[in-house]
């Protein structure tokens, strides 16, 4: 059977990354890998970025550690439907520990856009937004418009206590891609001096 | 049991308290995050670190959660150990790419199931590729079967991991822990 590519949210995931990210402070950023890493980097080579290009399903329990360490900054952590799948426990662990300070920012196109534009899980209908209120996160949506991502930039630096969780519905389509260092070490190493000195 | 002949009282109550005389050292190095799944060779580990207010303690569905986990609190500035035993080493071997691409310190602290007077097969594959599994993905092992060896090589090892960012794990050998006792 043909995987045909099915029309999903219609929000771009650059503008939505970008809006995000806007006056962003001091913001903490993790990316999971593949075109989040290239949404993030399309905004700014911000040193308070961390990219993965691997570890897929750890991007949010890498924004966890994070949050705890730094419970006095805005954690965000920006990932696509088939990274936070593989990790779906970890919402599970985030909400047993209920950072404050954490956002979970998923950008959901319902397919899996870096080996094909396969059909994700939540493609075939799978609401990642009802796993994460059953977790028990503080606050959970879906979003389809502007406006709301809006809304939801500025409870990034708001006072409602998190976890919060996000699904953002977004067309899926593959913009050019804004690679930023694969140098892991480097990367860690400018994000740590950025925050530190420690 | 194989005491050596001449092993002083002293020296066999200090053995017995060793969760407690590792959890001093995860104090003095600096640690304050414990992330784990549960395990019984870790359990006083666990109730010690949940009972500290100074001290985040995760509990994780899966083992590969708290390598993630730990290299998150490091960019934050921050020292964690993961404990778990040795069947959730497989659980984590893709995440390790983490770690060691990233070359972020990792300290782990592993019970061994599958060996001892283990009555469940079910542990013993694992159990068996536990060591070259994690020195397969660059971290260093250091097997210990005396208790009393164990808080002055946590502390060795955590001293090499966070002032070097090295990856190491300390296999608790199931002779060590102690066989798991089974209730009807």
């Amino acid at each position: 059977m043909t995987d045909m590519i099915r029309p999903f949210g219609t929000l771009d995931r650059r503008e939505v990354v970008a809006e995000l990210l806007r006056d962003r402070e001091d913001l903490l950023l993790v990316t999971g890998l593949g075109s989040p890493t290239y949404d993030a980097a399309a905004v700014e080579d911000h040193h308070a970025n961390f990219y993965l290009w691997g570890a897929m399903g750890g991007a949010a329990l890498m924004g966890l550690g994070l949050a705890l360490a730094q419970p006095s900054r805005p954690v965000l952590v920006i990932t696509g439907d088939g990274e936070q799948l593989m990790g779906l426990g970890g919402l599970a662990t985030i909400a047993v520990k209920k950072p404050a300070n954490l956002s979970i920012v998923v950008l959901d196109n319902g397919h899996y856009g870096e080996t094909g534009m396969q059909t994700s899980h939540t493609g075939y209908g799978l609401k990642l937004p009802e796993v994460a209120t059953a977790c028990g996160f503080a606050e959970s949506v879906e979003i389809e418009e502007m406006p709301s991502v809006e809304h939801l930039r500025g409870q990034l630096h708001g006072n409602a206590p998190g976890p919060r969780f996000a699904s953002v519905r977004i067309a899926p389509t593959s913009p050019e891609r804004i690679l930023p260092s694969r140098d892991g070490v480097r990367i860690k190493n400018r994000f740590r001096d950025h925050l530190g000195p420690f | 049991m194989e005491n050596q002949a001449g092993e002083n009282q002293a020296g066999e109550n200090q053995a017995a308290n060793w969760p407690d005389d590792v959890y001093a050292v995860f104090k003095s190095q600096g640690i304050q995050q414990l992330v784990y799944v549960p395990d019984a060779g870790h359990a006083r580990l666990i109730e010690l670190a949940i009972a500290d207010p100074d001290m985040q303690a995760t509990a994780l569905t899966t083992e590969e959660e708290g390598i993630a986990l730990l290299a998150g609190a490091w960019l934050g500035g921050q020292r964690g150990v993961l404990l778990m035993q040795s069947s959730g080493v497989g659980n984590c071997i893709n995440m390790l790419s983490l770690t060691n691409t990233c070359r972020f310190p990792l300290l782990t602290l592993v019970t061994m199931r599958g060996e001892w007077a283990e009555f469940n097969p079910w542990q013993a594959p694992m159990s068996k590729a536990t060591q070259s599994s994690l020195e397969n993905m660059g971290v260093q092992c250091f097997r210990l079967e005396d208790q009393a060896e164990v808080a002055q090589t946590v502390d060795a090892v955590a001293t090499q991991v966070f002032a070097g960012d090295q990856a190491a794990a300390i296999l608790l050998g199931q002779k060590l822990i102690g066989k798991k006792e089974w209730s009807r």
